[in-house]
């Protein structure tokens, strides 16, 4: 396991596609170092890019080779500017997700805090004190690998999976907490829902998470949450999102 | 007058597809699309559409459909017996369809299991995250996200001028892909290809592999000689994953990446398939025999480059159809007219000379 964010390597992905690689591990620094090159490719205008994809610890560049070459993809990704890198800072944005804890929005949360030897208060106390960084979006549409949890409330996986779980559900599995962004099996241990859509295919930004945002969760009330679920039917919710300067 | 489907049977897999639902990787959504691209392109242009233009993918046994309206088609892809009122068409022939005519598949001729059957003027359904392809798994596009059914209705849109001159277009001989079965798919090494030992490499490019029934749209699973990782294992940080991505993970087993394949997974991936290769793989059945060779990028982008002469060429060729056959069939302008300009009358007469 290593890191080379200061000298990435550039992997062969077919002729359409170039791999910038900054580390073979989970690394913030890493992350951030993706980002930065996405951010840096997308204002690249005579560099035609189809579309780029942030993953842990390396940035897809998928291209037209009938358009601009492979060799000239990595050059331009070689012009991005210098990254000094992980100092663990937003770089593009904070959302915040309402989350009501417990009860049947989150009926596992007794698992957690008997697992952790606290109380259920203290486990939603942990879980929404400090926010989590957005790695990557994969696996589902809309599933965010959240990285930063504090590590005192991990808890293994359900060892009997359920088959339907609603989406919008909070869930922790082992150190990883996530939210599911469509209704799905699954066996993680289920804290808390959001009455957000994290996932809408119709929407012009389908996903309301986006790789390289931290994300901070706010316990509301189900009052709260009914609220705020009859404002997203409506069209009317604006999520808090900060952006970063 | 535009044209309507009415599905009567639905056929083993069809499905609304375009070039894919490119742009949304980075939210998780796979690009989804036709299996079988550069047919796809080429069918459309040999229609006037645009080349990305969404078409119904067919899959081994065809679906049957009753035309309301009328219009024009191609199927673009391997010969699945394509009928209209029982007359054989067969693959990469324009044909015009007519209120009533019913289209009817006779079942795949061996040379290939799918194709894109185009219409001029395109599936007319509203995108979702700008593409019409189908992911089945998520639900998104297409049809209400899912495979065509009994009783489905599907619009087709506007057509390009002069579309009824399309009847008896073909493609020109040297531009249908009639693959050399035998030949070795090409991967254009890289990736994790260093997750590899010198013997696992051997292995896969000396080796021949079968297609396993486990094959869909998401994946070609293919069985034969174990391949060999390094100490390092089959296992890593979960990336990116390609189209045509040769995946393998630690049963040493390939499984190549399709259409439907996740943007992102945890297997090593030793290369990728060129596009051409590509083209070929989809369109072998399950139980086929299959060898590899190395490519490089250049090799690859070459044939991107090959498939849009292709593109190119097509869409001269069909003007001068178009416009040939609208010339050998005129309608002489004849006959005696009465012009208003400016409230001036003319009277004009034509003769033929």
């Amino acid at each position: 396991m290593s890191l080379y964010i200061k000298d990435p390597k550039y992997l062969t992905a077919g002729e359409s596609c170039v791999v910038v690689e900054f580390a073979d591990e989970i690394d913030r620094g890493a992350n951030d170092a993706v980002m930065n090159l996405k951010k840096h490719l997308l204002t690249q205008k005579d560099i035609p890019i189809v579309e780029c994809l942030p993953t842990y610890r390396s940035l897809a560049v998928y291209f037209d080779p009938t358009v601009v070459s492979a060799d000239e993809v990595v050059s331009a990704a070689k012009s991005a500017p210098e990254f000094d890198g992980g100092d663990g800072q937003a770089l593009f944005a904070e959302i915040s997700i309402p989350v009501c804890y417990g009860g049947e929005y989150g009926p596992d949360i007794a698992n957690v805090a008997e697992h952790a030897g606290i109380t259920e208060e203290e486990v939603i106390k942990r879980h929404s004190a400090k926010s989590c960084h957005c790695y990557m979006i994969g696996f589902m549409p809309g599933f965010a690998y959240l990285g930063g949890m504090d590590e005192s409330i991990a808890t293994p996986r359900l060892t009997n999976p359920r088959t339907v779980i609603n989406g919008g559900s909070v869930g922790i599995a082992g150190k990883q907490t996530g939210i599911y962004p469509i209704d799905s099996p699954g066996g993680w241990q289920l804290i808390g829902r959001t009455p957000l859509r994290l996932f809408t295919p119709e929407a012009s930004r389908p996903t309301l998470i986006e790789a390289g945002y931290e994300v901070r969760f706010v316990p509301v009330t189900e009052e709260e949450y009914k609220k705020i679920e009859a404002e997203v039917a409506a069209g009317t919710y604006q999520p808090l999102i900060t952006e970063a300067k | 007058m535009t044209m309507e489907l009415v599905i009567k049977k639905a056929g083993m897999l069809t499905s609304v597809q375009d070039l894919g639902r490119w742009g949304y990787q980075s939210s998780g959504v796979p690009v989804a699309g036709a299996m079988d691209l550069p047919a796809l392109r080429l069918g459309n242009v040999m229609l006037g559409n645009p080349e990305g233009t969404a078409a119904l993918e067919v899959t081994l046994l065809g679906p049957e459909i009753e035309v309301r309206g009328s219009g024009a088609a191609v199927f673009a892809g391997a010969d699945l017996g394509f009928t209209v009122n029982g007359k054989a068409v067969g693959s990469w022939r324009a044909v015009v369809l007519n209120d009533g005519d019913v289209i009817t598949f006779k079942g795949p001729k061996g040379n290939g299991c799918r194709g894109n059957l185009c219409f001029a003027g395109g599936v007319d359904i509203l995108p979702v995250m700008n593409s019409l392809s189908t992911y089945i798994r998520a639900k998104i596009g297409g049809v209400e996200g899912r495979a065509l059914k009994i009783g489905d209705v599907i619009k087709i849109g506007e057509p390009a001028a002069l579309w009824k001159k399309l009847e008896g277009f073909c493609l020109p001989e040297d531009l249908d892909p009639a693959h050399d079965a035998g030949a070795p798919l090409a991967i254009i090494t890289g990736l994790q290809e260093d997750a590899f030992t010198e013997e696992g490499k051997k292995t896969l490019f000396e080796s021949e592999y079968t297609i396993t029934a486990e094959s869909d749209r998401m994946g070609c699973r293919l069985e034969g000689a174990k391949i060999e990782h390094t100490e390092k294992g089959a296992d890593i940080v979960s990336d990116a994953i390609p189209l045509g991505a040769v995946q393998i993970p630690g049963h040493g087993m390939p499984i190549i990446m399709l259409a439907d394949r996740q943007t992102t997974g945890g297997y090593t991936k030793i290369g990728v398939l060129t596009p051409l290769s590509m083209e070929a793989l989809v369109q072998k059945m399950p139980g086929s025999k299959v060898r590899f060779r190395r490519a490089d990028v250049s090799e690859g982008a070459a044939e991107q480059m090959k498939i849009k002469e292709s593109v190119r060429r097509i869409k001269e060729l069909r003007l001068s159809h178009v416009s040939r056959t609208h010339s050998e069939a005129p309608k002489p302008l004849s006959g005696h007219f009465t012009l208003t300009v400016e409230g001036k009358r003319y009277e004009i007469t034509c003769e033929e000379i």
